[in-house]
């Protein structure tokens, strides 16, 4: 019985301490973290799909809360005046979440460019999505009024052969960002006015 | 006293090196070693990880139950991976990108728990830390040289700098999985051939 109760309390203990300590880590590095992604993973992604733009939408950024998250807008600017945002929004793919950053031209509605931001789907299968890849420039150009689907489920979105799941992932992502946009539309246009 | 502590430091640099004498922890060791900047990066994580779990099992192996001992060693050891995992994160994000699943994947690397269980179970504090420092440095040395080698042929790069002229065309097998294994088992080969002189 001794044997027993010693057993529990050094593992919880030991657990509870090491559950702290990692507690305070995790909030000692959260800020630089957030920008570590920032930099590396999101920036490229967004620059790559705001290419004509001439200010830095990562320093004319602004956050609106929808439902129950914040979401992060970056601001495209063509002389000063505001063209395009991009912000990221997340579907399922084969092996977790799919980040995808999602450019819009905020005078026709039309979708700029896409791009994967953070997959972890199987080298040389779902990761063919990523980058500059033809997958992903199917998106580009396209109105929101389009319904963002594969084609075997009635939508007009070329599938990866070898990749569906990654390839609905990512249709679900930029459906997400249409109603996200759609939604939050006179809010955009309310910050935008102010910046 | 101390004299044994620097014997517990350097058996792991070439006595009882990990990969090569122990042959444990392969499946990072085939991995990381594409290039030399994951191969130092994985090493020096691992390395931070060996020497603290180490010390705190060494700390409190008189409180810890020997029916619960795994337990307790894994969890000591994943709060450490974590830590590194967060820090690495935090400060070299491009290497966190590269080395991806191998970074979680230290907390089941047989060294660590090998150590754990094989060494600081059963030993004092000083030199349990001498242990996974020696064991880590080893690791680490044994790591970059494989990667050096891969790196160099498979890639013609060290480092990402270029080691050869324009001539040269690289011999991706070497960074391949397969060059994985035969590089190792030549680094294996060799050592066993200087070993037993």
């Amino acid at each position: 019985m001794r044997e027993m109760i010693s057993m529990v309390v050094v593992l919880t203990v030991l657990s509870a301490v090491s559950g702290g300590m990692l507690a305070g880590v995790r909030m000692g590095t959260k800020t630089r973290i957030e920008n570590q992604v920032l930099k590396f993973q999101k920036a490229p992604a967004i620059k790559a799909i705001l290419k004509n733009v001439t200010n830095d939408p990562l320093k004319d950024r602004f956050n609106i809360k929808d439902k129950n998250q914040e979401v992060t807008f970056f601001l495209g600017k063509h002389d000063g005046k505001p063209t395009d945002i991009a912000f990221e929004t997340h579907g399922q793919g084969h092996e977790g979440p799919i980040g995808l950053m999602v450019g819009i031209d905020i005078n026709s509605d039309k979708i700029v460019g896409v791009r994967v931001t953070t997959t972890t789907e199987t080298p040389g299968m779902g990761t063919r999505a990523n980058g500059d890849s033809p997958f992903a420039a199917q998106f580009a150009g396209k109105p929101l009024t389009t319904v963002f689907k594969v084609k075997t489920d009635g939508g007009s979105i070329d599938v990866m052969s070898g990749a569906t799941v990654t390839s609905r992932g990512i249709c679900v992502a930029a459906t997400e960002a249409k109603d996200i946009y759609m939604r939050l539309k006179p809010e955009i246009k309310k910050k935008i006015a102010k910046m | 006293m101390a004299q044994s502590i620097a014997k517990e430091f350097t058996k792991g640099l070439w006595e009882e090196i990990p990969p090569f004498r122990l042959v444990l922890g392969l499946c990072p060791t085939l991995a990381v070693t594409k290039s030399v900047d994951t191969a130092i990066g994985m090493g020096v994580g691992l390395t931070f990880v060996l020497v603290c779990s180490n010390m705190i099992i060494s700390l409190l192996r008189k409180i810890i139950p020997d029916k619960v001992r795994i337990a307790c060693y894994i969890v000591v050891i994943a709060a450490f991976v974590t830590v590194v995992e967060l820090v690495m994160q935090a400060f070299t994000y491009p290497l966190y990108l590269k080395l991806g699943i191998f970074i979680p994947l230290i907390v089941v690397n047989c060294i660590v728990l090998g150590r754990a269980e094989a060494f600081a179970g059963k030993n004092p504090v000083l030199p349990s830390i001498a242990d996974g420092l020696g064991m880590g440095i080893g690791y680490t040395l044994s790591l970059t040289a494989l990667a050096a080698i891969r790196e160099c042929f498979g890639a013609g790069t060290l480092l990402g700098t270029p080691v050869f002229g324009p001539w040269f065309h690289p011999f991706t097998f070497m960074v391949q999985a397969p060059g994985a294994f035969v590089c190792l088992g030549l680094m294996l080969c060799i050592m066993n051939i200087i070993g037993s002189k």
